[in-house]
Parts: structure tokens; C-alpha cells; sequence
């Protein structure tokens, strides 16, 4: 029974790393192609949710709005783009902080204005709405499944781009040396803009798988942004294998910590003080794991070669 | 840090490179605000009464935040993203002892400054051996980490908060339970943390800082340990902060986790991009003009971050130097 209830925490966890590394390699190829602190990542990860919610109410299909969510959420990325980081590349990284700061501030009241505070809920889709058996007496939910897929398919096709493929090879090549890539003729501010349009549909996606699981609700970016920091922190700026390897991390540390710590400090504590000081600690093990990773290796598990 | 261009602007810090002409101007500013504060409770007194004392009084806890976000950033080119922690530190102290009945100013602050100072020596040791974008990211984790212990904190209200069964006392003396008393310890600990911050940057001590942030290298090289400065200007903002913490504790009559979030610390950074760089009195008037606007719009409508944050926006784009560059920009 113990061993079923960790398959399905690790599963979970897995889930939860996949959603974060969707997030966290937008973030982190921004960075290093542009040089580019883009706070605003994560309400374009709310964005999704709320494209994929407000889709799925006016087609009735959750795939159907996943299909417009996700050129939806390219093209808000984009006009994000044009209107406001554009003017701040050359801009030393306390500009980035601060003005896309503003347009967190900005987001989470206009989406507060159109679909008010309430958080909204979007039903699993029917076809994948059951659970399936994994092992004798364990069933886990269909869906969530989905996401593991999903989100392993993209890792995959991301690796396929970056690494064998002309974009990829420029995409790298940028992140080497932007200002070569630009003497050899290659345009690097459409670069720039397609690469920031991938990473904001990316982040969208994510927000558009995550709806039917959790409350689509204003402010739902703003955690997930830190989470996204603390992976592409620990698996090395630039580096999308450092982000993959990070986010799986976080994921499973998080979920199992979350679940074991108090069942773990039993062992020391009272029962009641176990499960008070494990539900104390369990949020703050990203955060030390963060701390034991830098102390270590100040530029990550696997800082970008330059 | 080489990716901090465009702070050499230090008004007040910089004695051997102003001429004597700039460097009174550099003086009107400071004296003209401190008046005017002085002078708020009497005008409070006229007309908007409690509101406006308050008012300013909280503008004036911001405002000695974020001149110690200040040294860090304007003076030391350190941005970081998790000060909002230190007010955190700061309000608790007051609010979990004043739970269990414990309400002296002295106990309250020696808890404060001790917590305050313990996590800015851990974590800036950690901090510190990072550089640029990663030190904003991991002092950003290192607040969010707190934000959480503070959410967790079920005995002490959680995610809802704590409030204070009552203000601080001196030595068994209720004399804060004035706000107008509250309101001029909140001057005078401005003022002689201007006073203190102003001599420390214009020192030995600072002058190594400023060093530090144009080039840590040559720093090295002539014999400073950057590290070892860097992290004495962090504890030091780190205490600061956690005064304005448990002012501002006083001030409201409560703590909550709310207090520790980063958009707090993203807030106190505003603040000292909005007031200027390496200005000491540029980090009041951002303080001021950031609160004073947030209410106005506040009071406007219910959706004010709609105009707050392109508000923002356009300050990083065009308002480059801040506030008090406007009153520098003549000579």
C-alpha cells in the first residue's frame, strides 16, 4: 500500500517537473539567447490557462481550445514582444526586472477585469477522464498521464529542434555569441522575436494542460515564475538539459517532500509536531536544495559553455 | 558586476568628485524633505488628520527599507530581490513575541536585529558567491523561502496573519500607543538612518563598495576582499530592514506573510530605481512618490494596477536616473 501511494507521489511529481520545465525552458533559452530577465514569463503561463478556459467555454472542446490557445498564446507572446521587451534588450538587467515586473502587475488586474476574481474551473475532457489501473490496487488519473506524455513529447521535440535542426543551430549559436551570428548575416532580431514567441507559446502550454487540474485563477503565475527561476538557477542558465534535469528534480523533491516530510519526522517528533514542522519545511526543501546546488556550483549543474 | 551601467549618480556619497556648487545643491534636497516631514503633523492636524499621518508615517517605514535597499544596489551594484525578507524578520519579532505577551521595544528590536542579521549572514554568504543574474534569482529564492515558513507558521496566524494586541512599549511605557509619538520615532529613526547610511557611504568603508562595483578585480588586486565588504553592506541593510519591519508591525497593528512576498521586494527596488540610484534621499522620495501614487490610484479604481504597472514600464524606459536626477539634472 505504501510502495502504490509513492509510485503514484512520484508520478505526480513527475507531472509537476514536466509542467515546470515547459515553463522553465522558455525562460531559460530567453536568457540565453538575449541576455533577457523576462519576470513576465510566468502570466504568460496564466495566460494559457485562461486562453485554454475561456476556449473550452465558448467551443465546448477542451482540444479544439487547446489548438487556439496555443497560436493565441504565440501571438500575445509576440505583441508582448513588439510593445515592451523589445525596447529593453539593450537594457542592463535591473530594466528587465523592473519593467517586466510592471507587466505582471499590468496582467494579473486585466485578466482580474475580463474574467473576474473567482477562479475558474475547466473539466477534464471526457475521453480522458477516467483513471486507469498502473499495478494491482493502483489507479491513477488518465489525464495526468496525458501531461507526463505531452510534456516528455515536447522535451523531445525541443531536443530534436535545438540540436538538429538550422533554427536550433542558430538558437545555440546565439547563445554562444550573438553579436557573431549578427556579422554572419543572419537576422538576429527576427531571431530574437521567434524565440521568444516559442518560449511564450511554451509557457502557455503548459498553463493550457495544467486548467483542467488546477484553479485557473490571477496570480497563478507568480509561484510558478519562482519555481521556474529555482530550475534554470540550479540546472545552469542556457542550458534547456540543465533545465530538464532541474525540473524533474524540483518536481519530485517538492511533491515527495511535501508527502513524506512529516511521515518522515514521526520517526523523531510527536505526531503532532511532526506534521506541523514537516508542513514548515517541506516548502522551504526547493529552496535549501537551491542553496546546497549554488554553494557548490555558484553557475549551476550544467552552466552553458561561452 | 558589470551589468549595472548607469549608477554613478551618488549626490551625497561622492565629496571628491563635486564641486562645491553641486554638492550645496546636493544639500537642499535632503533638508527640504526632512522639513516637510517635520512639519506633516501639524498640516495632518489642519485638515486629513488620522489618514494622512498614517499615511505618511508608513511612507516614511518604506522609505528607510529602501534606502538599505540602496546601499546594496546603488552603492554596491548588489540587486537583490528578497528584501522584502528583512520586513518580514522585523514585523514578526514584534507580532510572535507580542503573542506571548512580551511587548518591549528593546526585546522586540535585539529579536529582530539578531534574526535579521543571522539570515543575512547565511544567506548572503551563500548569495554572494554568486554573480548577476544569479545572485537576483537566489535572493529572490532565499525571500520566497521565508514567505513560505511564514505561511506555515499556524500557530501565528498562517496565511491570514497575526495581529498585535498592542503597540510596543519602552520599558513598560505605552508611549507609542500615540500616533503622533509613533509617527516622530518613525522621523527621527529615518533621520538618523539617513544620517548613518550617508556617513557610511561617504567613508572608507564605502568608497571600498563603490570600488567593488566598478571593478571588483582591481579591488582585489590592491588588497580588499570583496566578498567580505559585500557581505557587511548586506547584513547592514539586512538590520535596517528589519527596523522598518517592526515599525511597520507597530504602524499597522499587524504582520502577515503578505509582507514577505517578492512583489514586496520588487516594490522596494521600484522605489529606489524611481528615486534615483545611489541617492539617499532619491530612495524617500521614491518611497513616497510610490506609496503616494499606489493610494491615489488605489482610491481611483479598483483595477489601479492596470495603470500602475505601465506606470511603471515607462519610468525604466524614459525616467533614466530617477527623481532626484530631475533635481541634479541642472548641473
Amino acid at each position: 500500500m505504501t510502495l502504490t501511494l509513492a509510485l503514484v507521489q512520484i508520478l505526480n511529481g513527475l507531472q509537476f517537473g514536466l509542467i515546470l520545465f515547459l515553463i522553465a525552458a522558455g525562460l531559460t533559452i530567453v536568457f540565453g539567447v538575449m541576455d533577457f530577465i523576462n519576470l513576465a514569463h510566468g502570466v504568460q503561463y496564466m495566460v494559457g490557462a485562461y486562453l485554454a478556459a475561456a476556449f473550452t467555454a465558448l467551443t465546448g472542446s477542451f482540444v479544439l481550445a487547446l489548438a487556439l490557445a496555443l497560436p493565441s498564446a504565440l501571438i500575445f507572446g509576440l505583441v508582448l514582444e513588439l510593445l515592451v521587451f523589445r525596447h529593453l534588450y539593450e537594457r542592463d538587467h535591473l530594466s528587465h526586472v523592473l519593467a517586466t515586473f510592471g507587466v505582471i502587475i499590468f496582467l494579473n488586474q486585466a485578466v482580474k477585469l475580463v474574467f473576474g476574481a473567482a477562479p475558474l474551473s475547466v473539466p477534464v475532457p471526457e475521453l480522458l477522464s477516467g483513471t486507469v489501473t498502473l499495478a494491482p490496487g493502483m489507479l491513477y488519473p488518465v489525464y495526468r498521464l496525458v501531461v507526463i506524455g505531452a510534456g516528455l513529447a515536447v522535451a523531445l521535440l525541443l531536443y530534436l529542434t535545438v540540436n538538429h535542426t538550422r533554427l536550433g543551430m542558430l538558437v545555440r549559436a546565439g547563445a554562444s555569441n550573438a553579436p557573431m551570428v549578427s556579422a554572419l548575416g543572419v537576422n538576429i532580431r527576427l531571431l530574437f522575436t521567434v524565440v521568444f514567441g516559442v518560449g511564450a507559446m511554451l509557457a502557455g502550454f503548459a498553463g493550457a494542460m495544467v486548467a483542467p487540474i488546477l484553479s485557473v485563477e490571477p496570480g497563478m503565475g507568480d509561484n510558478v515564475l519562482i519555481l521556474a527561476f529555482v530550475v534554470i538557477v540550479i540546472g545552469g542558465i542556457g542550458s534547456i538539459r540543465g533545465a530538464f534535469v532541474a525540473a524533474l528534480l524540483i518536481g519530485l523533491v517538492d511533491t515527495l517532500g511535501r508527502f513524506f516530510a512529516p511521515t518522515l519526522l514521526r520517526a523523531l517528533l510527536d505526531p503532532a509536531s511532526a506534521s506541523q514542522t514537516g508542513r514548515a519545511i517541506a516548502p522551504m526543501l526547493i529552496y535549501i536544495l537551491m542553496a546546497a546546488v549554488l554553494f557548490f556550483r555558484p553557475t549551476g549543474l550544467f552552466p552553458a559553455k561561452h | 558586476m558589470a551589468d549595472v551601467p548607469g549608477v554613478s549618480g551618488n549626490d551625497e556619497a561622492e565629496p571628491a568628485t563635486s564641486m562645491a556648487g553641486s554638492r550645496r545643491r546636493g544639500q537642499v534636497l535632503p533638508i527640504v524633505v526632512f522639513a516637510a516631514l517635520a512639519l506633516v503633523p501639524f498640516a495632518a492636524a489642519l485638515g486629513g488628520g488620522d489618514f494622512v499621518l498614517a499615511l505618511v508615517t508608513r511612507t516614511m517605514i518604506l522609505a528607510i527599507a529602501a534606502m538599505s535597499l540602496d546601499l546594496l544596489i546603488g552603492c554596491g551594484a548588489m540587486i537583490s530581490f528578497g528584501h522584502a525578507a528583512y520586513i518580514g524578520l522585523g514585523a514578526y519579532s514584534a507580532g510572535i513575541l507580542s503573542s506571548h505577551g512580551i511587548d518591549d521595544a528593546f526585546v522586540q528590536l535585539a529579536a529582530a536585529l539578531a534574526s535579521a542579521g543571522l539570515f543575512a549572514l547565511a544567506t548572503g554568504a551563500i548569495s554572494l558567491r554568486t554573480r548577476g543574474v544569479y545572485f537576483i534569482m537566489i535572493t529572490l529564492a532565499f525571500g520566497q523561502m521565508l514567505y513560505f515558513l511564514f505561511t506555515s507558521l499556524a500557530a501565528y496566524g498562517g496565511d491570514d496573519g497575526l495581529s498585535l494586541a498592542s503597540r510596543s512599549t519602552i520599558v513598560g511605557w505605552r508611549l507609542l500607543e500615540s500616533d503622533l509619538a509613533l509617527y516622530y520615532l518613525v522621523f527621527a529613526v529615518l533621520g538618523g538612518l539617513y544620517l548613518a547610511l550617508r556617513a557610511l557611504i561617504a567613508s572608507r568603508f564605502g568608497r571600498v563598495l563603490r570600488g567593488i562595483r566598478e571593478n571588483p578585480v582591481r579591488m582585489q588586486a590592491i588588497g580588499f576582499s570583496p566578498y567580505r565588504y559585500q557581505l557587511t553592506a548586506y547584513v547592514i541593510a539586512g538590520l535596517i530592514a528589519a527596523v522598518a519591519g517592526w515599525l511597520l508591525a507597530n504602524q499597522s497593528g499587524f504582520v502577515s506573510p503578505a509582507y514577505v512576498g517578492w512583489q514586496r521586494s520588487g516594490d522596494l527596488i521600484f522605489m529606489v530605481v524611481l528615486g534615483g540610484l545611489g541617492s539617499l534621499s532619491g530612495a524617500i522620495i521614491g518611497a513616497a512618490a510610490f506609496t503616494l501614487v499606489a493610494e491615489f490610484l488605489s482610491g481611483l479604481t479598483e483595477y489601479w494596477g492596470m495603470i500602475f504597472g505601465p506606470l511603471l514600464i515607462l519610468v525604466v524606459l524614459f525616467a533614466r536616473g530617477g527623481l532626484a536626477g530631475l533635481f541634479r539634472s541642472g548641473s
